[in-house]
């Protein structure tokens, strides 16, 4: 298969002080899943950064697609790569629609404006994703899920190779957190790409087939989640110990819980 | 698209065709309405017939006096057209700006525009510059200004939001103690009260000269903010997102900074300080239009247009000595805005 993402012997420092990663090597194929999970301040969100073309590396390389993404234009690298943020209010009440089809921005000349295609397109998206009923609808006021399901929606739009996903469902209530995980299963089943940073080791389990443990200083272990989420590892990442349970109900299921004893 | 929804979709638009077509027409309508209404009475049919004969080399017999071809061409014209645009541009640099900084409370003065200007304009007063020259020194200033402001906002190859509004309240606070300064030392007879009044605000000078120097850049600053309209959309879900969407949000903020100033500017260096436009005039064609740039921009410049066009007439009808226009529309503006803001309960979402 060949490597989308590349990420070899990449170190970063905030104006040339101290690294706060080094040596950090991470390899996505196409069709992979990626869930980076690391405790607060280690670095995974300036890792995101780094892939999303906000940062520069202090050492290293990113290649996208074979090529350094220094070389990617802002407009290329919109039609390569999409990211999706955490979900916020914005100003004004645009419909969802609006805000979907911004998707098609980069495909857009300096004069050009969205067209009845671009339109078509959006709609058709929300269609798939089964959200059409909240295309009229403003995207202030619709929920927290809802408006993070817009965003992926809008993503699609730019018709990326890869999808980054910046903590999906963090301030997202229980059957929010479900609805978005359930989307991002979908669109992995169906071949995209996707890397995403997150706060909850459930996730790896659920939806990544490549786990990043990340702890300060680089990459504490990378692999399926089958072989990076043991006990052991968790412990080094988030500094507590940790008892890892099989479902009972069914066997590919696990989660974890801290040892509250510890703290 | 269901059929259903299809069928909403066209009552909607026909619907919105009429709402254009009003918006669109309104400004014109009022325009040649500002041309023969006054205290030097004039008929609509003699407008024409003195513009046919101005503009067109028509010869229509006169059937009115030499006086009334001069207040209609060299003062009403003139003076109606300066409103129509100050008022364009004042409302759609409003909104351009609101969308930039999302926050739909923003006035096109943030950035110390205004300031700047008030301040080039009152030191060329000091200095007894001709008309021309105060003209100059305030648009020179007001460009000044900004400029300080969007250098002072500059770190690390962006202009973070925050940024902006901050410095340009600094450089406004600083362009405003020199203001207070140069009026401080400002002979009492004659400078002190030429500042005051330059400062309220008027569009009572306005003459044809005014017009030929500030049309074209007016002009070009409109079609600049409508072709930047859509990107505004883009740039109003915040810098990163519109990044990752592709745009330059660097160049677009560029340029509508540089648009939304030299049409201040412009304004200001020509009629004084006129507040409250840029802020009534995008909210209440928000309610009109929505809030897609793309249509709330253009809807800016036709209503602004238009209500600059109706207060002007009101400031020189209403009472027997002009009222100066800045005065007027805060005070119309102010109480609208409260209202608006009562009626939308603060917020727009």
């Amino acid at each position: 298969m060949a490597k989308l993402i590349e990420v070899k012997d990449a170190s970063f420092s905030y104006h040339g002080k101290d690294y706060i990663w080094q040596n950090v090597n991470l390899s996505v194929e196409q069709g992979d899943s990626v869930c980076i999970l690391g405790a607060n301040g280690c670095g995974k969100t300036t890792l995101f950064n780094c892939i999303a073309g906000n940062f520069q590396l202090a050492k290293g390389a990113i290649n996208i697609d074979g090529k350094p993404i220094g070389d990617y234009s802002i407009t290329e690298l919109a039609k390569t790569i999409g990211i999706v943020y955490q979900e916020h209010s914005v100003a004004f009440p645009y419909t969802s629609l609006e805000v979907v089809r911004m998707g098609r921005t980069p495909y857009l000349s300096a004069f050009q404006t969205p067209s009845q295609a671009d339109t078509d397109m959006a709609y058709g998206i929300m269609e798939e994703m089964g959200i059409a009923h909240l295309a009229e609808k403003p995207y202030s006021r619709i929920s927290g899920g809802q408006r993070q399901l817009v965003l992926i929606a809008r993503t699609l739009c730019q018709t990326p190779k890869a999808i980054l996903f910046d903590e999906p469902t963090s301030h997202l209530d229980f059957k929010n957190q479900a609805l978005v995980m359930k989307t991002l299963k979908n669109l992995s089943a169906k071949g995209m790409t996707i890397i995403m940073t997150s706060h909850s080791p459930a996730h790896a389990w659920q939806v990544s087939n490549k786990t990043v443990l990340m702890g300060k200083g680089g990459i504490i272990a990378q692999g399926t989640p089958q072989q990076v989420m043991t006990a052991e590892n968790l412990e080094k990442t988030y500094d507590v110990r940790v008892k890892i349970h099989r479902s009972e109900l069914d066997d590919a299921a696990f989660f974890c819980e801290p040892a509250f004893e510890d703290l | 698209m269901a059929e259903l929804q299809k069928q909403a979709h066209f009552r909607e638009t026909k619907q919105s065709r009429v709402k254009w077509a009003i918006i669109m027409v309104l400004p014109f309508v009022i325009f040649f309405a500002s041309l023969f209404m006054g205290r030097y009475a004039v008929s609509p049919k003699e407008v024409v017939q003195i513009f046919a004969n101005y503009f067109f080399g028509a010869n229509f017999t006169p059937t009115w006096e030499d006086s009334a071809a001069k207040v209609i061409i060299q003062v009403r014209f003139p003076r109606a057209v300066m409103a129509a645009l100050v008022g364009a541009g004042l409302s759609s640099s409003g909104a351009a700006f609101q969308g930039m900084f999302q926050n739909p409370l923003v006035s096109p003065f943030i950035l110390g525009v205004s300031a700047g200007a008030s301040f080039g304009a009152a030191m060329g007063l000091v200095l007894s510059l001709p008309s021309i020259g105060v003209q100059a020194m305030a648009f020179v200033f007001g460009i000044v200004a900004v400029a300080i402001t969007y250098f002072l906002a500059h770190i690390y190859k962006s202009t973070p939001v925050l940024m902006l509004v901050l410095s340009g309240t600094v450089v406004s606070a600083f362009f405003q103690a020199l203001l207070q300064i140069l009026k401080f030392t400002a002979e009492g007879d004659e400078k002190l009260p030429a500042i005051t009044f330059w400062l309220m605000g008027s569009l009572g000078s306005v003459g044809l000269n005014d017009l030929v120097i500030s049309i074209i850049p007016i002009i070009i600053c409109l079609i600049g903010l409508w072709i930047l309209s859509w990107r505004i959309n883009v740039l109003s879900m915040g810098d990163r997102e519109a990044r990752s969407l592709g745009v330059h949000t660097e160049r677009i903020k560029v340029g509508i900074i540089i648009f939304s100033t030299v049409l201040t500017s412009t304004a200001v260096s020509i009629c004084g300080i006129i507040g409250w436009v840029g802020q009534v005039i995008p909210h209440f064609c928000r309610m009109l239009v929505g809030p897609d740039h793309k249509k709330l921009i253009p809807a800016t410049m036709f209503v602004g247009a238009s209500y600059i066009l109706i207060v002007d007439n009101l400031c020189r009808q209403l009472t027997a000595t002009e009222i100066p226009l800045g005065i007027l529309t805060a005070i119309i503006g102010a109480p609208v805005f409260a209202f608006l803001l009562r009626k939308t309960k603060g917020g727009w979402n």
